[in-house]
């Protein structure tokens, strides 16, 4: 009924008049004026800005936050202090000593550990185009966590420097299957199957360091200090430990970045585009892998970092990966420097985990952020 | 209104007995196609004949799992897909934009395969996106989130990301999905824009005969994973194909407007 209904129409002819209207658009010289190029190139300029200042004002936090990282603790140091300490190599009094060996460490790790969470978190969002995904949902955290409970459990290891390894371990096995299983199928590694294959190989690895620890109370009371997130009794060792992974990491999430764009249109869409998806796909989860791997293996798993930051850095940014990555991990840092002050301060003299602060600030945060953007909705 | 004659006869790509599966379930068998340069083809059949599937392999999506895909005489599936990004651009049926982007930023990423890692991006790759947000009537829309365009709107977008990309051929599933009647004629008479005024080389797979017959050049049709017929729309659109092919017993007529095949449906057979 609807074609007869076409055919029977008085319309005039549908092809001649569009072009028509197409030459009357465009004049005899054609397409390509200059007038219709200007509303963009205005919005780019405006968009531009937008950026430029939200990554100044990042680095501004960053730097704000490192500093009140190195001054404030259950023994507050005044900044001239502090700049003594970090410039004067003269005679080493208590505060230089609390400042270069505990404080700036301390404030290094959490940089590193916290630009890493950052970055992560946009990758791991980006590649399973889930808007809710973090390092955890692609297997990387269940795997620290089983490393660290088996080195604890079955090798008697009993610090952070000695799990690191352990953790980095179980974080790489855990993404190297969640890859394998996620690419099993007919079309390859797609951003549902490698959340499935995250969800179910977390779910099975947490039933393992579920059953080491209701059999052994001394990894539980080993694991459960760990399992927590804490940047605190990490000396800078840690901090060298894992330096090099967070640097190889945060070099293939920058080349990793542009090809985002891409997968983000969709698979065939970036193929067509001449992305080759399975190459994307693995660099960004070596990526994850390094990055999170590392920063779990030296802080514990650290929630919320790597799910909230980049929802953040993307009001600003938009979801061009070229800057949502970097911005990320600038935001991830203040964010984790910022949280382990907080926990200093709070229940002096004692001491919050940073992992914990996250959760109770993060959760919140997120659900706020959840409503407003109507994620949750329909 | 068409001319059934290609400008030239070269062929740019053809399907040499290719048989196509997802998993063990054969979709197309020891197909032959040849599109040559400048031509304006419908793929044509009954939901589930493969013609989708046909077209994710001519657009190097689909690994065939017999005979093979040729583009410009080369093995497609042994050219880089950077290569092939350049001379062929594909569009996905109901593509989705991540939110957020911008009508000017999904353009741009059409410039992807002429960009390199020393030449992210140049001049030639402003003026083909600028060129391409006004050809396609996008230019005033540039700043706005593709999310918050009507379907019409969104899928010029979509067309004008594949402009930019500047490629001679353009495998389209579906464009029309979701649209309505006018927006449907929008999209296509901008499709027909591209192979008349741009010389694009343009496959399209399409669901309303009518409109197939009306603006492409030619029309394959399938069946069951097998072509079954083509050519001009007047010799491809007969009672008997559409008996055989969709079980519908049909009238065909003359457009009134156009002049091409229209089909005016019966009843459903069997």
């Amino acid at each position: 009924m609807r074609l007869a209904y076409l055919a029977v129409s008085p319309r005039e002819p549908l092809v001649s008049s569009s072009t028509d209207a197409a030459l009357r658009r465009h004049g005899p010289g054609g397409p390509g004026g200059a007038e219709g190029t200007a509303p963009q190139r205005g919005g780019l300029l405006q968009q531009r800005r937008t950026r430029l200042l939200g990554l100044l004002l990042l680095l501004v936090l960053v730097t704000v936050a490192a500093t009140l990282s190195i001054a404030v603790g259950s023994r507050s140091i005044g900044l001239g202090a502090v700049w003594q300490a970090l410039t004067d190599p003269g005679v080493p009094t208590e505060e230089t000593v609390i400042v270069r060996e505990l404080r700036v460490p301390r404030t290094a790790l959490g940089l590193a550990v916290g630009l890493a969470l950052g970055v992560a978190g946009a990758l791991a969002q980006g590649h399973t185009r889930n808007p809710l995904g973090d390092p955890g949902l692609l297997g990387v955290t269940a795997g620290a966590s089983l490393g660290v409970v088996l080195a604890i459990h079955l090798l008697g290891i009993g610090t952070p420097a000695g799990y690191v390894w352990f953790a980095f371990a179980g974080a790489l096995l855990g993404t190297v299957l969640v890859f394998a299983l996620g690419s099993a199928g007919r079309g390859g590694a797609t951003p549902v199957t490698l959340a499935l294959a995250g969800a179910a190989l977390s779910a099975l690895f947490y039933a393992l360091v579920r059953a080491v620890l209701v059999s052994d109370t001394d990894s539980l009371d080993a694991f459960r200090f760990w399992v927590v997130g804490a940047l605190a009794g990490r000396g800078a060792d840690v901090a060298w430990q894992v330096a090099p992974f967070l640097l190889a990491g945060l070099l293939l999430a920058l080349v990793n970045a542009p090809a985002l764009d891409l997968l983000g249109l969709g698979e065939d869409v970036a193929r067509g585009l001449g992305q080759r998806v399975w190459l994307a796909r693995l660099v960004g989860l070596a990526a994850v892998t390094l990055l999170c791997g590392a920063a779990t293996a030296a802080c514990g798993p650290i929630a919320f970092v790597g799910l909230v930051v980049p929802h953040v850095v993307r009001a600003f940014t938009g979801p061009a990966h070229r800057w949502l990555v970097p911005c990320s991990g600038l935001l991830g840092a203040a964010l984790l420097l910022l949280a382990d002050v907080v926990g200093r301060v709070v229940v002096r003299p004692g001491e919050l985990q940073v992992g914990i602060v996250l959760a109770l600030v993060g959760a919140p945060f997120f659900v706020a952020l959840i409503r407003r953007r109507r994620l949750a909705g329909p | 209104m068409t001319s059934t004659v290609p400008r030239t006869g070269t062929v740019r790509l053809a399907a040499e007995s290719v048989s196509l599966a997802y998993d063990d379930r054969v979709v197309v068998r020891e197909l032959d196609l040849q599109l040559t340069d400048g031509s304006f083809t419908a793929i044509v059949g009954p939901n589930g004949c493969g013609k989708s599937t046909l077209l994710r392999a001519l657009g190097r999506l689909l690994r065939p799992v017999g005979g093979q895909v040729l583009l410009d005489g080369r093995a497609i599936s042994r050219t880089p897909t950077r290569e092939v990004a350049r001379v062929l651009g594909l569009l996905p049926q109901t593509p989705v934009a991540p939110e957020g982007l911008t009508v000017g930023d999904l353009v741009a990423r059409g410039r992807h395969p002429h960009q390199s890692w020393l030449q992210q991006w140049s001049r030639d790759d402003e003026a083909a996106v600028s060129e391409a947000l006004t050809w396609t009537d996008m230019a005033d829309l540039a700043d706005r989130p593709v999310d918050e365009l009507s379907g019409g709107q969104r899928q010029r977008a979509w067309i004008s990301m594949a402009l930019a990309q500047g490629t001679d051929l353009l495998l389209l599933d579906e464009p029309t999905t979701y649209l309505d009647l006018s927006h449907q004629i929008d999209v296509l008479e901008l499709v027909a824009r591209l192979h008349t005024e741009r010389g694009r080389t343009v496959v399209v797979v399409l669901h309303d005969l009518n409109l197939a017959a009306r603006y492409a050049q030619r029309l394959v049709a399938m069946d069951d994973g097998r072509l079954v017929a083509s050519g001009a729309p007047e010799e491809v659109l007969t009672e008997q194909l559409l008996a055989d092919a969709f079980d519908l017993e049909a009238r065909i007529v003359p457009d009134p407007v156009a002049g091409t095949p229209m089909v005016v449906p019966v009843r459903r057979l069997r």
